[in-house]
């Protein structure tokens, strides 16, 4: 079974079609790239699977999503507990004003967790995962805000984990990061892969090549190709995938 | 190629460029010495007569004599009691139009509807409080009747800068929240509320200024002419200082006896709203630290 999984997914904003019949699925401890020209609908996509596109207005979507087996957009489903199942990292690091300690323990208080000794210990944790712990045990109770951009994207994974999900959304989360930053979350989704299913959207085909086991190629709302990263970038079957690879356009 | 091609055109270009920053900084300059010599002239006026005694007796003597001690605690509760009805009520409904309502004619309607509620003249509030709070509602002339329609005053006040707070948040903080699994009203409470506070707080107390310093609504709602006792409950009336201001300099028993007590009371009412000002810098800076520490 697919951890994620589209089938002849439409998505339209108003009267714009976005997405175009997606069939996909993705697998547990794989990580997969979304690549593709901007406004190629990787975000759109992307959201569907937690179900963030619900609060853009005129949002309509035909087809089945399914994680974990379960379509998520029936009405039974509870989309609070679907998105502590499904997680997400934004492009912009994105914490709030608040301590660094706080913004970890945000997901679990809000999701009603209220003994403090676990908090900690899942602050901790997640810190350790995101490889920040070292780099912020001294202050924890200082403001989020006094931490370099690479250090807070790493918080806002550190954030996303903290709530132990199962799936880990990654829309260009390193493009406004330095190369150093770059290479540690890099480092970190290998790492992460362990534990979950990731998918990663990048505009950085060498950033595609090093932490991908699957790439999908996507133009215009389409999903043109999907395979194993090494097949997308050696053999691809498509002119376009291939021109985009080789940086021809996009 | 020459960097005064044409020298004419610049003389002009610069006659014009000194003329408009120097009599803007004129008409500046001007704002800001009409606001001295008006602060002057009731400090100048009112500080002789400001004293102990001023500040915590009754009234005496056809009130040329004593103190305003009366209009002092009656203009405090009036704020206290308006700041209690139109926090709570304008704080929601800021809320409710920025984060709940979808844009479309509804919300086009309410914020059309609290700008004009904006611009009605506040001696029109107090006609409205009074057929309404006085008189349907049975509150007779009391703190209750007076706090509501001030409260109604402010309402529009605090709706506004709520509203214009919450929009100025980036969406990112709200997106983020809900990504986490957080329900929207946690991410307006525990996201977003913080981060508006600061500037909330601004709107509220600049509706203090406004409320503290009204006449028209109190008029017939809760005002007395000369009450020499402090309310022991909200179906009291109570005197209040800028009724009392208005009472003593233009229908009081000796006008001019009673001068100097106007000056007197001008003085604290400015004063007043001097020390709200300053209350709300201090608190916006506090919470805009919290904000960031906590
Ligand atoms: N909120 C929205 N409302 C209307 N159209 C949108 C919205 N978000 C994205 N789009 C459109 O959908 C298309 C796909 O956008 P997006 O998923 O952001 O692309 P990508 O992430 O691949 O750059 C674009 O043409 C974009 O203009
Ligand atoms: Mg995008």
């Amino acid at each position: 079974m697919y951890s994620l999984e589209s089938k002849d997914l439409h998505l339209y904003y108003g009267d714009f079609h976005a997405l175009k019949g997606i069939t996909m699925g993705m697998k547990k401890n794989e990580v997969t790239a979304f690549i593709g020209p901007s406004g190629c609908g990787k975000s759109t996509y992307l959201r569907c699977f937690n179900r963030m596109n619900d609060l853009i207005d005129n949002v309509r979507i035909d087809g089945e999503v399914l994680v974990d087996g379960v379509d998520i957009y029936q009405k039974s489903i509870l989309v609070d507990d679907l998105r502590t199942h499904v997680g997400m990292v934004f492009q912009k690091p994105n914490p709030f004003p608040k301590s660094i300690f706080e913004n970890v323990a945000y997901g679990l208080r809000v999701n009603g967790t209220k003994d403090k000794n676990l908090i900690a210990e899942r602050v901790e944790t997640s810190l350790k995962q995101a490889a920040l712990w070292d780099e912020v045990k001294d202050k924890l109770k200082k403001s989020a805000f006094e931490l370099s951009g690479g250090q807070q994207q790493r918080l806002c994974i550190a954030r996303a984990l903290a709530i132990e999900p199962s799936v880990l959304l990654m829309d260009e989360p390193a493009s406004a990061l330095d190369p150093i930053s770059t290479a540690k979350i890099e480092e970190l989704i290998y790492q992460l892969k362990e534990n979950y299913t990731i998918i990663i959207v990048t505009h950085n085909m060498q950033q595609a090549g090093r932490v991908s086991d699957n790439t999908a190629f996507f133009y215009m709302g389409e999903l043109v190709e999907y395979g194993k990263t090494k097949n997308i970038f050696t053999s691809p079957k498509d002119t376009r995938t291939q021109n985009y690879v080789t940086g021809r356009f996009g | 190629m020459s960097f005064t091609s044409n020298p004419n055109l610049n003389k002009s270009k610069r006659f014009w460029q000194a003329f408009a920053f120097n009599s803007f900084r004129l008409l500046s300059f001007l704002v800001v010495a009409i606001l001295v010599v008006i602060l002057g002239f009731i400090i100048i006026n009112g500080i002789s007569v400001i004293s102990w005694e001023f500040l915590t007796e009754m009234p005496r003597e056809g009130m040329t004599k004593g103190g305003i001690f009366p209009a002092i605690v009656g203009t405090l509760w009036l704020v206290v009691g308006s700041l209690l009805f139109a926090c709570p009520i304008g704080i929601l409904s800021g809320i409710y139009i920025n984060e709940y309502a979808k844009d479309g004619w509804l919300k086009r309607f309410i914020k059309l509807m609290t700008n004009n509620l904006a611009g009605v003249p506040s001696i029109v509030f107090g006609l409205f409080g009074m057929a309404l709070f006085v008189n349907k509602f049975g509150f007779g002339d009391s703190i209750l009747a007076g706090s509501l329609t001030l409260g109604l005053l402010a309402l529009p006040v605090v709706i506004r800068t709520t509203e214009e707070a919450l929009k100025a948040i980036d969406d990112s903080f709200r997106i983020g929240s809900l990504a986490l699994g957080a329900s929207k009203w946690q991410t307006i409470w525990k996201v977003i509320l913080p981060i508006a506070l600061p500037n909330i707080i601004t709107g509220i107390i600049l509706s203090v200024g406004r409320v503290s310093g009204e006449t028209a609504p109190i008029l017939f709602t809760v005002a007395a002419y000369f009450l020499p006792k402090l309310p022991t409950s909200i179906f009291d009336q109570v005197m209040a200082l800028p009724y009392h201001l208005y009472v003593i300099s233009t229908s009081g028993t000796n006008i001019e006896a009673s001068r100097a007590m106007a000056y007197g009371t001008a003085f604290i009412l400015i004063l007043i709203v001097l020390l709200v000002n300053l209350l709300a810098n201090w608190l916006r800076r506090y919470f805009g630290r919290k904000v960031k520490m906590n």
